[in-house]
C-alpha cells in the first residue's frame, strides 16, 4: 500500500443537511478522520468543484459518502460522476439508503407538488400562474436554467451501484466512526452490507421485556390520544412502533425520548419491503376473529402506508403510488 | 450591450443556489438574482398524514434547524386540537428551544459568519474558518466553543430524544419530562452558556468595535437596505423566540402591524418567479413591488437584527444592556445595516442563555404533569416560532380525525429571500461599473449575504456559511471573459 | 387497453389443505374456470406474506386471490384469521398506493367446494376486466427522463 492518504468525498443530494450535521457532530473525532484521510470533495465545507472531480482519474477517490435521495437531473448527473471516480460508494443516511422522509413525495408527482406550491397554497399570490421553468428566457433574451424535477424520488442504489449503506436519519456518531474505521483498516463486510447489526430494534430495546408473550391489540392508539407509559413496550400499549421491522443500531433514540420508532434504520437483511413486513407482523397482533370487529380495528390505523413506509417508500417494492391514480 | 455574470456558489451541477447578474447597455448592473434549484414539496406530501406526526416529519425540511420546525409544528398541532400544554411542558419546550437558539447562534458566529471579523475580512480564505478563529483567540477558547456546543446539544438530545430531528413534541405537551438530577446538571451548563455568550460579545467588542475600519464597513452604505422588519414579541414588545405575537415595523421603526399566528394570511403573501424554485414572501398590505427598498415595497426582513428592530427591548437584563449599546453605536433603531445581524445574533444568544438559567432555576420544570390529552375535534392549526434564521409559520388543516388535508409552510430563510437578492444587487452595483468588475465583488457579495445565514436546506439544502463562490463573467456572445474564484 | 381485449393476469395463493384441493376438484370434475388465474400453492393462507402479494402486483398481476379454509377449519387453527386481518389492513394500505381494494380478494373455499372455486374465479376475472390493467411502473429512473 502506498503511503498516500486515502481520498474521501462527501456529497449531498435531496438532503436536509442533517447528515452533514451528523458528521460535524463527530466534534473532536472529526480531527482523527481528517488526519487519516484526504478530503477531496465536500461542497458544504470545502472549495472543490465539480470540475476538480471531473479531472480526477476514474476510481481515484477511495470512498464517497453520499447523503440525500435523488430527485432531480443534476443530482443524478453528480452521483454518476462520483460513482465513476470512486472505489467505494457509501449511501449515507435514510434518504440515500431508503428514500427517507422526502420520499413520501412518491405518493404524488411533479404536477401535484408544483400545483400546491405555486398555485393552491393559501399564501401564494400568483395571479399570472407562474411556475418555475427548466428554461426561462429573461427580457434581454438570456436563458436561465433550473434542473429537471422528477416525478419520483429515488434511493441512491436505484441510480448508481452502491457498495455499503450507513442507515439512520441521521446516522448516529458511533456507527459513522465504526464505518470509517472499518474502511480505513480494510475490514469491511461483503458488498451491499448495511453497516449496523443485523437484528431488530426490539432485540436491543430496553422495553422488550415488558412485551407480553402474546401481544393482542384491541384498538390502535395514536400517540396524541394517550398518556404514554415510559417503560412499557409501545405495542403493548396499542401504539404503533416499527421496532419489530427495523434494524437495530440507533441506540433506541426515539424510544428513550418516549416516542415510538418510525423505522428510519430500514429493515434487516432478510426483509426486502419494510412496510409490508411490518404490516404482516402487526396485523397478526390484532385481537379479533370477527370480520366486523377487525374492520373496526383496522379503521383505527389511519395512515398505514405513510406510517409503515415513513422512511422507506422509494425503496419499497412498489416504490411509489400508481402514477395514473395520482390526483 | 448585454452582459451576464454568473456567481455559482457551487457550480450549477452541484446545485445549491446560483447568482446571476445582468448588466445594462452601459455595463452597469441592471439586475441581480439568486436562483434556488430545488424543491421538495413537503406541503403536498403532508396531506394524508396524521397531524400528530407532523412534528416528526417537518424537521426533515432542514437538518440545521430541525428544532425550529419541530416546535412550530408542535405548536400548530396544539392549536389544531385546541389544547394547551401544562406549564411544565411549556417550560420544557422553551428550554429546548432556547438551548437550540443559543447553540445555533454561537455556531454561526464562531464557525461561519464570525471568522470574517474575528480573523479579518482580508486574510486568506484558508485562515477564515474555525481554525483561524482558534488561532486568533487561543486554543483553549477554541476548545470551549466545541464544548459549549456539545453541552447545549446534549440538553436538546436528552429531552428531544434526538438532536438532529427531535421527537418529543405532542399536541398538549411533551413526551418526556426532566428529573431533578438533570435539572441541576443542566443548570450548571446553562450558567456556562451565559458566561460564554458574554465572552463572545466581548470578542466582538474587542475585535470589531475597537477597530474603526471594521465599524466603517458595518455602517457603510454598501451593506444597507431599508426594509420592513418582522419579529416575535412578548406582550410588552420584548424579543421572544417561542411564543408571542408577530410584530412588523416599517423602515422608520414605526409599528406597522401586530398579529397572531392565526392571522398570518392577512399579512403575508408569497410571490412566484419563473427562474427559481423558491417563493418570495412580502407584506400583503404593502404589496409586491419587485426587489425594491423602502416603505412602498412589501419586502421585509427577519432573523436577529430584524427581531431586535421589531421589538422595544430584550427580555433579560444582560441582553438588554447590549441591545441599548448596539442601537446607540448604530445610530438608532431600526438599523438597516445588514452586517449588524452578526451583532444582534450574539445579543440574542445571550438572552437565550439567560432564559435557560431562568427556566432551570424554576423547580416546577421537574413537575411530572407534562401532557394534556386533547379532547376536542381537530380542524385547523397555526404555529409560529422564531427560528434562528427568522419567523417560521406552520399551518395545517385536517379532517375530524386529525388527518392533514392541507398544509402551508412559510420557512424562515425564505422570508429573507427578496432581501438577500437586494443585498447582492447592492454589492454588485457598488463594485461593477461600466462593465468593469472589481475583484472585491466576490468578498462583498459573500459578506453581504452571510449575515442572513441563508440556510437553503429550508427549500433546498445549502448549509449556511462558507460557500465557495465563483463568479463567471460572460460577454454578449456568452464567452467567458473573466473568472473570479474563491 | 379496452376491457374487451384486456386479458388480466391473476394470481391465486391457495392453501394446500382446503382451497387447493377445492381447485383440484374443480379441475378433475372438468368444471372450466377462468384460464387467467395462476395458482400458487401455500401451506396455509396464514403463510401469505404481504411482501408476496405486493411483489406479485409489481411483477404484473392485475388481481390477487388469497383463498383458505373456512373459519374454524384451518389446519393450523388460526392461520386463516391471520390472513383475514392482514387482508383487511393490506387492502386499506394498497388503496393508498392507488391499487383498488377489489384487486385483492380473500375467499374461504373448502376441499369440497369445487363449484365455488369456479365461481369465484370467473367472477373475479370479470371484475378485474372491468377495473382494467394495473400498469404498475417498474419505477426506474429512465421512465421519467422523457416523461
Ligand atoms: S437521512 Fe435524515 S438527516 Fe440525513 S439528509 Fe435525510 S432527512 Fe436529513
Ligand atoms: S415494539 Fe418498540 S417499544 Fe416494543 S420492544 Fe420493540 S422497539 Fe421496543
Ligand atoms: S427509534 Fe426508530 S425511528 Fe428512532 S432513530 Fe431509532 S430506528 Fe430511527
Ligand atoms: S390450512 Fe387452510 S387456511 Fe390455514
Amino acid at each position: 500500500m502506498s503511503t498516500e492518504k486515502p481520498k474521501v468525498a462527501f456529497y449531498w443530494c435531496a438532503s436536509c443537511g442533517g447528515c452533514e450535521e451528523a458528521v460535524i457532530d463527530l466534534a473532536e473525532d472529526i480531527l482523527k478522520v481528517t488526519a487519516a484521510v484526504d478530503i477531496v470533495f465536500w461542497p458544504v465545507a470545502m472549495d472543490f468543484k465539480k470540475t476538480d472531480v471531473e479531472a480526477m482519474e476514474d476510481g481515484s477517490i477511495a470512498v464517497s459518502f453520499i447523503n440525500g435521495a435523488v430527485r432531480n437531473s443534476e443530482q443524478e448527473e453528480m452521483v454518476n460522476l462520483l460513482r465513476r471516480k470512486s472505489g467505494l460508494v457509501v449511501a449515507f443516511g435514510s434518504c440515500s439508503h431508503l428514500g427517507g422522509i422526502p420520499g413520501l413525495a412518491n405518493f404524488w408527482n411533479r404536477k401535484t407538488i408544483f400545483n400546491s406550491s405555486y398555485h393552491t397554497s393559501p399564501s401564494t399570490d400568483n395571479p399570472e400562474g407562474t411556475i418555475p421553468q427548466e428554461k426561462h428566457i429573461m427580457e434581454d433574451g438570456k436563458e436561465l436554467t433550473l434542473p429537471r424535477f422528477y416525478d419520483t424520488v429515488y434511493t441512491l442504489d436505484q441510480v448508481i451501484d452502491v457498495d455499503y449503506y450507513l442507515p439512520g436519519c441521521a446516522p448516529p456518531k458511533h456507527l459513522i466512526m465504526t464505518a470509517i474505521t472499518a474502511i480505513l483498516e480494510g475490514k469491511l463486510p461483503s458488498k451491499g452490507a448495511v453497516l449496523s447489526p443485523n437484528k431488530s430494534l426490539c432485540d436491543d430495546c430496553g422495553r422488550n421485556d415488558s412485551k407480553p408473550e402474546k401481544l393482542a391489540i384491541k384498538a390502535v392508539k395514536r400517540p396524541w390520544e394517550v398518556e404514554m407509559d415510559n417503560e412499557k413496550c409501545f405495542l403493548a400499549q396499542g401504539i404503533i412502533c416499527m421496532g419489530p421491522a427495523t434494524r437495530s443500531g440507533c441506540e433506541e433514540r426515539c424510544i428513550l425520548g418516549n416516542m415510538p420508532c418510525r423505522g428510519c434504520f430500514g429493515p434487516t437483511d432478510q426483509v426486502y419491503d419494510q412496510g409490508a413486513k411490518f404490516l404482516g407482523a402487526f396485523a397478526s397482533l390484532l385481537d379479533s376473529d370477527d370480520e366486523e370487529e377487525i374492520e373496526k380495528i383496522v379503521n383505527t390505523i389511519v395512515d398505514p402506508a405513510g406510517t409503515f413506509y415513513r422512511f422507506s417508500l422509494p425503496s419499497s417494492i412498489l416504490r411509489r403510488k400508481r402514477m395514473e391514480t395520482v390526483k | 450591450m448585454s452582459k451576464r455574470i454568473t456567481i455559482d456558489p457551487i457550480t450549477r451541477l452541484e446545485g445549491h443556489g446560483k447568482i446571476e447578474i445582468f448588466l445594462d447597455d452601459n455595463g452597469d448592473v441592471d439586475r441581480a438574482i439568486l436562483q434556488i434549484p430545488e424543491l421538495r414539496g413537503f406541503e403536498q406530501f403532508a396531506v394524508g398524514r396524521p397531524a400528530e406526526e407532523m412534528p416528526r416529519i417537518t424537521p426533515r425540511i432542514c437538518g440545521v434547524c430541525p428544532t425550529a420546525h419541530h416546535m412550530a409544528s408542535t405548536k400548530a398541532v396544539d392549536d389544531l386540537w385546541h389544547v394547551k400544554p401544562p406549564p411544565t411542558a411549556k417550560k420544557i419546550r422553551e428550554l429546548i428551544y432556547n438551548s437550540f437558539q443559543f447553540e445555533d447562534h454561537t455556531l454561526h458566529f464562531f464557525f461561519l459568519g464570525g471568522p470574517d471579523f474575528v480573523v479579518g475580512p482580508n486574510v486568506p480564505k484558508a485562515e477564515r474558518n474555525i481554525l483561524g478563529v482558534i488561532g486568533k483567540v487561543g486554543l483553549e477558547i477554541g476548545g470551549q466553543v466545541i464544548k459549549i456546543r456539545r453541552l447545549t446539544r446534549e440538553i436538546i438530545n436528552y429531552l428531544g430524544g434526538k438532536i438532529i430531528h427531535p421527537v418529543c413534541g405532542l399536541p398538549g405537551g411533551v413526551s418526556k419530562g426532566l428529573d431533578e438530577e438533570h435539572r441541576v446538571e443542566f443548570l450548571g451548563w446553562a450558567k456556562e452558556t451565559v458566561e460564554f455568550a458574554q465572552f463572545a460579545l466581548k470578542i466582538f467588542n474587542d475585535v470589531v468595535l475597537q477597530n474603526k475600519e471594521y465599524v466603517d464597513i458595518v455602517v457603510g452604505d454598501a451593506y444597507q437596505i431599508k426594509t420592513y422588519y418582522m419579529g416575535m414579541v412578548t406582550p410588552d414588545n420584548k424579543v421572544e423566540f417561542y411564543d408571542g405575537d408577530i410584530r412588523v415595523v416599517d423602515p422608520d421603526g414605526k409599528e406597522f402591524a401586530k398579529f397572531k399566528a392565526r392571522e398570518y394570511l392577512d399579512h403575508i403573501s408569497e410571490h412566484v418567479e419563473p427562474w427559481t424554485y423558491i417563493k418570495f414572501p412580502f407584506l400583503k398590505n404593502v404589496g409586491w413591488k419587485g426587489f425594491e427598498e423602502g416603505k412602498d415595497s412589501g419586502v421585509f426582513r427577519v432573523a436577529p437584527l430584524a427581531r431586535l428592530n421589531a421589538a422595544d427591548g430584550m427580555q433579560s437584563p444582560l441582553a438588554q444592556e447590549h441591545y441599548e449599546k448596539m442601537f446607540e453605536v448604530l445610530g438608532g433603531r431600526p438599523s438597516h445595516h445588514t452586517l449588524a445581524f452578526h451583532w444582534a445574533r450574539l445579543i440574542e444568544a445571550l438572552q437565550a442563555a439567560e432564559t435557560m438559567v431562568q427556566l432551570l432555576e424554576d423547580k416546577d420544570i421537574t413537575n411530572t404533569h407534562i401532557r394534556n390529552i386533547p379532547t376536542k375535534t381537530p380542524d385547523e392549526g397555526f404555529g409560529v416560532v422564531e427560528a434562528p434564521r427568522g419567523t417560521l409559520f406552520h399551518h395545517y388543516k385536517t379532517d375530524e380525525k386529525g388527518i392533514i388535508t392541507e398544509a402551508n409552510l412559510i420557512v424562515a430563510t425564505l422570508n429573507n429571500a427578496a432581501a438577500i437578492n437586494m443585498s447582492i444587487e447592492k454589492a454588485a452595483k457598488s463594485f461593477i461599473k461600466g462593465g468593469k468588475v472589481d475583484d472585491g465583488l466576490l468578498n462583498m457579495v459573500e459578506m453581504g449575504f452571510r449575515p442572513y445565514d441563508p440556510c437553503h436546506a429550508c427549500g433546498t439544502h445549502c448549509l449556511p456559511g462558507d460557500m465557495p463562490l465563483e463568479i463567471n463573467i460572460y460577454d454578449r456572445a456568452g464567452e467567458l471573459v473573466k473568472q473570479l474564484k474563491r | 387497453m379496452s376491457s374487451e381485449n384486456f386479458d388480466p393476469t391473476l394470481i391465486g395463493f391457495l392453501c394446500t389443505w382446503c382451497s387447493y384441493t377445492g381447485a383440484d376438484l374443480a379441475g378433475t370434475a372438468r368444471m372450466t374456470y377462468s384460464p387467467n388465474i395462476r395458482i400458487i400453492r401455500v401451506m396455509c393462507s396464514g403463510r401469505v406474506d404481504p411482501q408476496f402479494v405486493i411483489k406479485a402486483f409489481k411483477e404484473g398481476a392485475d388481481g390477487i386471490l388469497i383463498s383458505g379454509c373456512h373459519p374454524g377449519d384451518c389446519h393450523y387453527k388460526e392461520g386463516n384469521y391471520k390472513a383475514l386481518r392482514r387482508h383487511r389492513l393490506l387492502r386499506k394500505m394498497l388503496e393508498q398506493f392507488g391499487i383498488e381494494k377489489e384487486r385483492l380478494r380473500l375467499e374461504w373455499v373448502s376441499a369440497a367446494e369445487g363449484a365455488k372455486f369456479q365461481n369465484v374465479c370467473d367472477e373475479f376475472t370479470e371484475q378485474i376486466k372491468e377495473l382494467g390493467p394495473l400498469n404498475i411502473m417498474k419505477g426506474d429512473i429512465n421512465e421519467y427522463r422523457e416523461a
